[in-house]
């Protein structure tokens, strides 16, 4: 054995590794959502090199719309961003909609304004929520989760469904709304303003939230912009980009909003921007319930591309015909190619898709807002700490259906 | 989209610019692939174009077209004018155009995607691995060739050996997954009509081609033989 001294003189041995550490974080790990893997090099608690890995959840979306009908890819679309499918369908049958060329009567047009702005606002409290209850305050998230539970109260009794609800149909919707449904809307208002306020009163004091979101994981313009990084992350790094602003679709150039833009692209920037997106949403929602018409058809006038009533599928041979035609065949959309984009929940949501004239899409691409702010995310984190992973990453709100497909 | 800057890369770029067009109300400009670089960096640099948005990057298969296979689309956006104009370029199979991840970070994800998905080369791209699909895959998932009922498990598939029906369906049940058949397509033998018509004259192939099929096939030709197997010596038994 050696003697004692000799140890205490090798002045080597008592130092600490120097090379950095290879660290391996998901695809499954409990304190990130979203199944993702990330291989880091670390020098004691700072990044030195990351390499974010998507993939996990891929299921060939694009490769599954190949093979059925137009009508047949909402289900799919659903499941894309599983946080707020109206979103989704909506931006689905706008594409279809905008190769067959037609638009859907406007009392329709408010509908989905209006389902698609309460899918926003779920979207939003979900993000947030879970960005508060990866940092341990777990409260704001059960508060915050209560909102999209009353907003899925809404969404079911429209839809049927509370999160995948498959609502959306190529030149319509797949019911009218119900009776109530102005209503039930009205009655949510003040409790989302309510929520809110309160959420702000939770966490906007908390020294420990401010120390962790504010200067944490800081996106330039410059970088968001080269990135293709779109919605809430964009608009917190200043780029003042809103596709219900910039190219307004459906009715949004009626409504009067605004964009938030923060400032410095930090955690905090999104954080805010998402909150204040959802106020801005309760806006755009109180209008359109004011300028909603009562009646009116919901659906285009064309037996090629609605399917008929139920009750004369079941009593007339024509819309028999219609209904399996519309089933078997699908819908023929004429060939061409278009891109056709909409403000999704974490970004331009587009879907770049090619006909060939038959009743199957040739190619359907859909833009995930999420790939490329996920992308960006590296510029985010590297050179930060460990640590700083979980709320960034969080704020991101990288959503494993829409991006990996 | 924007019709300004249809004009704008028309005057600059004259002939190289191979056509354009406004269908749907998307502008849009072709290129041959040895100018995609140059036409992408002028038109985030140039003063009047500003296009500093990368917006999305992506490719269509198209297996029929003699020329060339595949399309690759550029979409991006200003910042400052707000105009929109897509790219497009017709790339050979094999052919490896220039990457455009010097020039908008965003490229980066997308050419990875679109070798993973496609198998189309990016030359010059500082890290071309795949990205949605793991290593091992073999293929490129969204080419129309790759069979959409292909498997390729990692681990080998269980035995299972006391239920007679696999999901979705049995051998000889159902429909073909897919409603058009691209290997009888690309040879020359789907004429696209309904499913079953397909099935009965030929042109299709049922599920019970597929290469899954074929291995569950075998599974329960070996399970049978072992069944007969066992069950001769009781019946030998019972003879005596």
């Amino acid at each position: 054995m050696e003697p004692a001294d000799e140890l205490l003189n090798d002045q080597a041995s008592l130092e600490l590794e120097a090379d950095p550490m290879r660290l391996n974080m998901g695809p499954s790990h409990p304190a990130m959502h979203g199944t993702i893997r990330m291989v880091m090099d670390l020098d004691g608690e700072n990044l030195v090199s990351l390499d974010v890995q998507p993939g996990y959840l891929h299921r060939g979306f694009e490769k599954s719309c190949e093979r059925g009908t137009w009508a047949q890819v909402f289900p799919y679309a659903d499941r894309l961003n599983y946080v707020s499918p109206m979103l989704n369908n909506v931006g689905w049958s706008l594409a279809v909609e905008k190769l067959l060329g037609i638009e859907v009567p406007e009392r329709c047009q408010y509908y989905r304004v209006i389902l698609g702005e309460l899918s926003r606002i779920a979207d939003h409290f979900t993000c947030n929520g879970a960005s508060a209850m990866e940092l341990g305050a777990f409260t704001p998230f059960l508060w915050l989760l209560k909102v999209r539970d009353w907003v899925w109260d809404i969404l079911e009794r429209e839809t049927g469904a509370r999160m995948t609800h498959s609502f959306g149909r190529i030149g319509g919707m797949a019911a009218p709304p119900t009776q109530n449904f102005k209503d039930d809307v009205r009655q949510l208002i003040p409790e989302v303003h309510k929520v809110v306020k309160e959420t702000e009163i939770m966490l906007l004091r908390n020294r420990i939230f401010l120390d962790r979101m504010q200067g944490v994981g800081v996106l330039t313009k410059e970088q968001a912009l080269s990135y293709g990084v779109t919605g809430p992350v964009a608009r917190s790094a200043g780029v003042a980009y809103d596709v219900r602003k910039d190219h307004p679709y459906l009715v949004y150039d009626r409504f009067d909003f605004d964009v938030p833009i923060g400032e410095d692209g930090d955690n905090w920037d999104r954080f805010m921007v998402r909150l204040e997106e959802i106020r801005q949403s309760v806006r755009i929602i109180e209008q359109a319930l004011e300028q909603m018409p009562d009646d009116g058809p919901i659906n285009v006038d064309d037996p090629r591309i609605v399917y008929p009533e139920k009750q004369d599928v079941y009593t007339t041979i024509e819309a028999t015909i219609a209904h399996f035609k519309l089933v078997m065949e699908g819908l023929r959309v004429p060939a061409g190619e278009v891109y056709s984009f909409t403000e999704g929940g974490n970004g331009e949501l587009g879907f770049h898709i090619v006909s060939d004239g038959s009743g199957t899409p040739y190619r359907v691409r859909v833009r995930p807002p999420c790939w490329y702010n996920l992308a960006a995310s590296r510029e985010m984190l590297l050179g930060g700490m460990i640590a700083d992973i979980i709320p960034t990453f969080g704020s991101v709100n990288m959503i494993g259906g829409e991006c990996d497909r | 989209m924007s019709q300004a800057v249809v004009d704008r890369l028309g005057t600059q770029f004259g002939e190289r610019i191979l056509g354009t067009s406004d269908a749907f109300g998307d502008h849009e400009v072709q290129v041959a692939p040895k100018d995609w670089v140059e036409v992408a960096q002028f038109m985030r640099d140039d003063a009047e174009l500003r296009m500093d948005h990368f917006i999305d990057l992506t490719a269509i298969d198209y297996p029929e077209r003699e020329s060339a296979r595949f399309d690759v689309t550029l979409t991006t956006r200003s910042s400052h004018t707000n105009a929109r104009i897509r790219v497009r370029t017709h790339v050979k199979d094999g052919e490896e155009p220039n990457t455009l991840s010097g020039v908008w970070l965003g490229a980066n994800w997308a050419e990875r995607e679109v070798w993973d998905m496609f198998g189309i080369k990016f030359q010059g791209h500082p890290d071309m691995r795949r990205i949605l699909m793991y290593e091992e895959f073999i293929g490129h998932p969204l080419r129309k060739d790759y069979p959409i009922d292909k498997t390729q498990p990692l681990v080998p598939y269980r035995e299972v050996t006391d239920i007679d029906k696999l999901p979705p369906f049995g051998i000889e049940e159902g429909q073909p997954f897919a409603r058009i058949d691209w290997e009888a397509r690309l040879a020359g033998r789907d004429h696209q009509v309904s499913p079953s018509i397909g099935v009965q004259q030929g042109q299709r192939r049922t599920l019970s081609d597929s290469e899954a099929a074929q291995q569950i096939q075998a599974r329960i030709d070996a399970r049978m033989a072992q069944e007969a197997e066992a069950s001769e010596p009781t019946e030998e038994g019972s003879g005596e």
